[in-house]
């Protein structure tokens, strides 16, 4: 049983950092941007709420500092894709990188001491309730707010004039703005939202999952958000659901290693990079279902006519 | 006075020199800004970073030593870049090119035999085309974006490498180290002058450039996939098939990523470790981009980013900044070349004042 | 009486194009106005500078005597002027009063706008669901669609660019109808069209464009075709040559029992298509944009491969698995709709462009491109077309659409092919050009070419095909001789195919009852 709740518990947390990600992302690419540069963007927000608790801030502005790093981070490929109409896939890469030499930079000082984790919340009497109590009521706030930007963003992309405003200029920019929407800096804000989730996704690695500053923490997480949109076809429902089929690979790979099967760490270690190929081939045979909720403009350049 | 951005009927010539110059001299700026914003004088530092690593024989050896793997791999990735194939798992492909070759020199039956260093060529070659022909295979039959694949095969391959270096080649006479043996002398290519760590292997890039320009600028295949990558309906309305395009960019990236890892193995590292390449497969697409997947450019390019990897260790060591800058600088300077690229085919022109 | 919309000496250049050259015109509460001119005239420019969706670099203009400054779509939207693009402004992904509710600016609340929708169209005579996606619609629901969303504002002036060159003969009759009921309500009208039996039809008054100036005002049921025309072109139309036809006992192209499902989920499926073109012949596929003639022809270009080859036949051969490079082997080229992206790369100059198809001329040798051969080349075609371009080094991009149409054209034509497939030959084109075009078709087919040409255009398939087909959800009807036919019987097959129940199709019904 504790083994279960162990697992149960596990996975959720390592969804978390996903769901921040990709459901950003997933709004990015509604609105018909391909931003590569997830992985940069994490990191740099895993540095910032990390020198924020080193700094002293109270938590929660440490992850704010996380958050917001990674939406001004975004403003750097923001400028290039959607000002000056860059190759998406050129300027998400190269946010990639900086984002890496960036989060390197400013951890140098770091240390290798780990910090104090963001606590979980305990319910006076709902915490303490047997099973409902340790499986769902006893998650560091950051889990509880993943959901609710998961609701809250499937609310606004299909029950809200601006979410259909979005979906719309993800389908055809050239047609959003002859009806007079300004495209280009809606997808701006798309962009820094995107930013601002990817910075929350890198806060939550490094001040709550592995309160410790290792370079290149994210281990390649912003590329499995990436992927994750896909997998989802452009639905929030399903980006949940994908993450936390990721976070279950991630766990159980990780109690593998501490039963000591037998098999090398480094091989188990590779079963989520592995399996994120393995799901994205049979997700992709189905090309109807990948067309059907897509983006018709992804990563199109578009600059309005004057 | 108002302005307005309008396309230009021809992408302007002179903008396309001058852009990768405005953009390092952008790079360089915004880097005196850092170094002063750091406490240390710009002046100093820059010439820290880009001239002292060059004020040497040591120096000029080790630039062209590390520009060699850069130019070669972003030549074979400009290759596919060309096509729309985005190949960003080279880092991956070099990985897997170093074991195969290492295999081949540590194992092969007679270490002795002149036929040890070509055949460590085609192993590094051969490995890292097949590494790049999952993606390959993946997105030809089974459509499935290789950028995704291929960065996720970079991960396996460093775990993989991490897990034969601590486990089944670890050289028992290395103290623990994640290392394998040193591979026999025939396995490695000979320096120019023992003195320094140049070595012949500088000739295969030459010859990569080469091949990449006849191919991309001259060859009918290469033709063919510039279209796919520019108007992929006009190549399927020519009857060029989209699946060669996409084997033959990702088998050229993966063959130079592949031979890059075993002319690291077999030169300057002399071995298999953990740290085989600090990083050439992902600055190699910086490298192709700057280059504008072109011959020449990938060249100077690759000269730039050398420069780059010199100058952080450079300053590191005189001055005690993070090596990190590297990447920082390789991040600003992409931006920036990105960024002028847009005045190529656009231009800002003041508008007539009206009523 | 004011005038409902009134411009002043309005100008509007793009790089290398006076677009609008000192445009004066005005329009009165209640009239319908046309305005005409060729492909390339400036009237599309002039109506997006009316809506607000570009700005004029210089003039003015008043709506009911006050001064529009800041103009944008939404600021034209609130003076009361809506307008109908001749190439939707549709989102295919989502719903009509999804569609509909993104350019109203009341509070979003689709139930209400669903009723309001559905009582507004019912009214006009033009039904619609409101809770369709777009991507279900024919054409012609979907301009219906478009209409809807500028009535329910209440428009005083309602803007329609070429709105009948998707329509059937008999949907042009019930929207003008439409149009006559609205601008009775007080609405004015401004008609813009290159067609001048619809504008003698329709107008009121008109005001003829040339090369971005005003050439003429005129009341077009008082002024005859030849006079209009003439303010159109400048000069009169040349004569087409048309000999008789004398085709080859064997087709050139044989296709038999086609059947093949839609290739995307905006896609129509073919069902048992037949029909066969010979040498020395022009056929013609008539049908309203949507039904199946993209899905047709790149079937037959080889772009699509189809899993039973002897369902099409080129001189004999099964090619069905053959792709369009193996096609062109055998003697076929083809001119594509999309002239940039398809039929050329844009960035690419045009000896480059002429390498795409034309490599087999000897411009390759030995997996290497012969550059000076393909310059050569391209040069012929510049030079045989009469194309306007800077040289073979200009890129695609950089020509107008008629001078690419004629590159393109050039190049396949010089490929000497035996079956030569072409969609919407001029669409875009200005007359001179397009009159230019169909002799060169004419000129092919009588060298002994087989030619078929996918066209909207019901007149240019009148003027140079010898027989006809009609597509209509996917199905081709039976060859009709040109001279036997006529535009009535055409019109009816463009959206009768089929036998009953089909639910596009009981819409085009709806609107010729």
């Amino acid at each position: 049983m504790d083994l279960f709740i162990a697992i149960f518990t596990g996975t959720i947390i390592a969804a978390t950092p996903l769901i921040f990600a990709a459901l950003g992302e997933l709004v990015v690419e509604k609105s018909g941007v391909l931003n590569l540069g997830i992985e940069g963007m994490m990191l740099v927000g895993a540095a910032f709420a990390f020198w924020g608790v080193i700094a002293g801030l109270p938590m929660p502005l440490a992850i704010l500092a996380g958050a917001l790093a990674g939406a001004a981070s975004s403003l750097l490929f923001g400028v290039l894709a959607l000002t000056f109409l860059t190759n998406q896939y050129a300027a998400g890469l190269a946010l990639a990188i900086f984002g890496s030499g960036l989060s390197a930079f400013i951890g140098r000082g770091f240390g290798s001491a780990p910090i104090d984790a963001l606590d979980a919340i305990h319910l006076p009497v709902l915490s303490d309730i047997p099973l409902v109590g340790p499986l769902l009521l006893r998650f560091d706030p950051l889990v509880y707010l993943a959901l609710f930007m998961f609701a809250v963003i499937s609310w606004f992309l299909y029950r809200t004039k601006a979410g259909l405003v979005l979906r719309t200029i993800g389908e055809s920019p050239e047609t959003a703005h002859a009806i007079g929407f300004p495209v280009i800096k809606i997808r701006y804000l798309a962009v820094l939202f995107g930013g601002l989730m990817a910075g929350l996704g890198g806060a939550y690695l490094s001040v709550a999952y592995t309160p410790l500053w290792v370079e290149n923490m994210t281990a390649g997480r912003g590329w499995i958000a990436l992927a994750l949109v896909v997998f989802a076809t452009w639905r929030p429902l399903r980006v949940l659901l994908g993450a936390w089929l990721f976070g279950g690979m991630t766990i159980l790979q990780l109690q593998g290693q501490a039963l000591g099967l037998g098999v090398p760490s480094e091989l188990l270690s590779a079963l989520p990079y592995a399996a994120t190929i393995v799901v994205l081939v049979i997700i992709s045979q189905n090309r109807q279902m990948l067309a059907l909720h897509f983006p018709a403009s992804l990563a199109k350049p578009f600059r309005p006519a004057n | 006075m108002h302005f307005r951005i309008e396309q230009r009927p021809e992408p302007s010539a002179r903008m396309r020199v001058a852009a990768p110059i405005v953009a390092t001299a952008l790079t360089l700026l915004v880097g005196s800004i850092v170094f002063a914003a750091l406490g240390h004088s710009p002046l100093a530092t820059l010439h820290a970073f880009f001239v002292a690593p060059l004020s040497s024989m040591n120096g000029l050896s080790e630039w062209l030593l590390k520009a060699s793997p850069l130019i070669l791999i972003a030549c074979g990735l400009a290759v596919g870049f060309r096509a729309n194939v985005w190949n960003i798992g080279a880092e991956g492909q070099l990985i897997i090119g170093a074991i195969a070759a290492s295999g081949v020199g540590l194992f092969y039956p007679d270490p002795e035999s002149v036929l040890l260093l070509p055949l460590m060529f085609v192993a590094g070659a051969l490995a890292g085309m097949g590494w790049a022909a999952i993606p390959a295979f993946l997105r030809a039959r089974m459509n499935t974006n290789e950028i995704l694949v291929t960065l996720m095969l970079t991960y396996i391959a460093v775990l993989f490498l991490s897990w034969l270096v601590h486990g089944p080649w670890r050289d028992p006479a290395g103290f623990n180290y994640p290392q394998t043996a040193l591979l026999p002398p025939a396995a490695m290519f000979e320096p120019f002058d023992y003195a320094y760590r140049l070595n012949g292997s500088v000739f295969i890039t030459v010859v990569a450039v080469v091949a990449m320009w006849l191919f991309t600028d001259r060859s009918f295949l290469g033709y063919k996939m510039s279209v796919s990558g520019a108007a992929p309906l006009a190549a399927r309305y020519a009857g060029f098939r989209e699946s060669a395009a996409v084997w033959t960019g990702l088998l050229a990236g993966g063959a130079a990523a592949g031979i890059a890892g075993m002319a690291e193995a077999a030169g300057p590292l002399g071995q298999l470790s953990s740290q085989i390449s600090p990083g050439y497969g992902f600055a190699a697409i910086i490298v192709a981009f700057i280059g504008r997947l072109n011959a020449f450019g990938i060249v100077l390019g690759g000269l730039l980013m050398s420069l780059l990897f010199l100058g952080g260790d450079s300053v590191q060591m005189t001055l005690g900044l993070p090596s990190a800058l590297t990447r920082i600088f390789q991040g600003i300077l992409l931006f920036f070349l990105l960024a002028a690229d847009f005045f190529i085919f656009y231009r800002i022109r003041p508008l007539r004042e009206h009523a | 009486m004011t005038p409902r919309l009134e411009l002043r000496n309005i100008c509007k250049t793009y790089p290398g194009v006076v677009a609008n050259d000192d445009i004066s015109m005005s329009i009165a509460p209640g009239e319908i106005h046309a305005v005409l001119g060729e492909n390339g005239a400036g009237k599309s420019t002039l109506m997006k500078i009316i809506y607000g969706a570009a700005q004029a670099d210089s003039g003015t203009i008043h709506c009911d005597g006050q001064l529009v400054e800041t103009h944008n779509p939404a600021s034209s939207r609130a003076l009361g002027i809506e307008m109908v693009y001749q190439h939707f402004a549709l989102f295919e992904s989502v719903t009509v009063v999804e569609n509909i509710a993104l350019s109203v600016s009341s509070e979003f609340h689709l139930e209400s706008l669903a009723s309001q929708i559905t009582e507004l169209s019912q009214r006009y005579g033009m039904p619609i669901d409101p809770y369709r996606r777009v991507h279900d619609l024919s054409v012609g629901e979907r301009q219906r669609v478009e209409i809807v969303r500028c009535l329910l504002q209440a428009p005083k002036l309602l803007i329609l660019d070429e709105p009948t060159s998707v329509l059937t003969p008999q949907a042009v009759v019930k929207l003008f109808e439409t149009l006559r009921q609205l601008a009775a309500e007080g609405c004015s009208i401004l008609y813009i069209s290159h067609k001048l039996d619809e504008v003698q039809e329709l107008c009121d008054s008109a005001t003829v464009l040339r090369n971005g100036r005003v050439t003429g005002t005129a009341r077009p049921r008082e002024s005859t075709s030849v006079e209009l025309a003439r303010m159109m072109v400048g000069s009169d139309l040349p004569e087409m040559r048309l000999n008789p036809s004398n085709p080859s006992p064997e087709p050139v192209l044989d296709v038999r029992g086609l059947s093949a499902p839609p290739k995307d989920r905006y896609g129509i499926g073919l069902k048992d298509i037949s029909f066969c073109v010979h040498g020395g012949e022009i056929v013609g596929l008539a049908g309203v944009s949507g039904n199946g003639q993209a899905e047709l022809i790149s079937l037959l270009s080889g772009e699509r491969l189809h899993p039973q080859a002897d369902t099409i036949r080129i001189n004999g051969r099964p090619v069905g698995r053959l792709d369009a490079a193996g096609r062109r082997r055998i003697g076929t080229a083809f001119v594509p709709e999309e002239r940039l992206g398809r039929g050329a790369v844009p960035p690419h100059a045009l000896w480059e462009n002429a390498i795409l198809t034309g490599h087999r001329k000897g411009l390759v040798r030995n997996g290497l491109v012969n550059r000076p051969k393909a310059r050569e080349f391209a040069g012929s075609i510049i030079e045989r077309f009469n194309v306007k371009a800077n040289g073979p080094g200009a890129s695609a991009q950089s020509l107008s659409g008629g001078n690419l149409q004629k590159f393109i054209v050039g190049r396949e034509i010089e490929l000497a092919p035996k079956l030569f497939l072409v969609a919407q030959p001029t669409w875009g084109v200005d007359v001179g050009a397009a009159a230019f075009l169909r002799q060169t078709l004419i000129d092919l087919s009588r060298a002994g070419a087989a030619v078929l040409v996918v066209s909207e255009e019901l007149d240019e398939l009148f003027e140079i095909c010898d027989r006809l087909l009609v597509i209509c959800q996917g199905q081709v009807s039976a060859p009709l001789h040109t001279a036997e036919t006529d535009r009535e019987e055409v019109g009816l097959l463009m959206t009768r195919l089929g036998g009953q129940g089909s639910d596009k199709r009981s819409g085009e019904l709806a609107l010729q009852d």
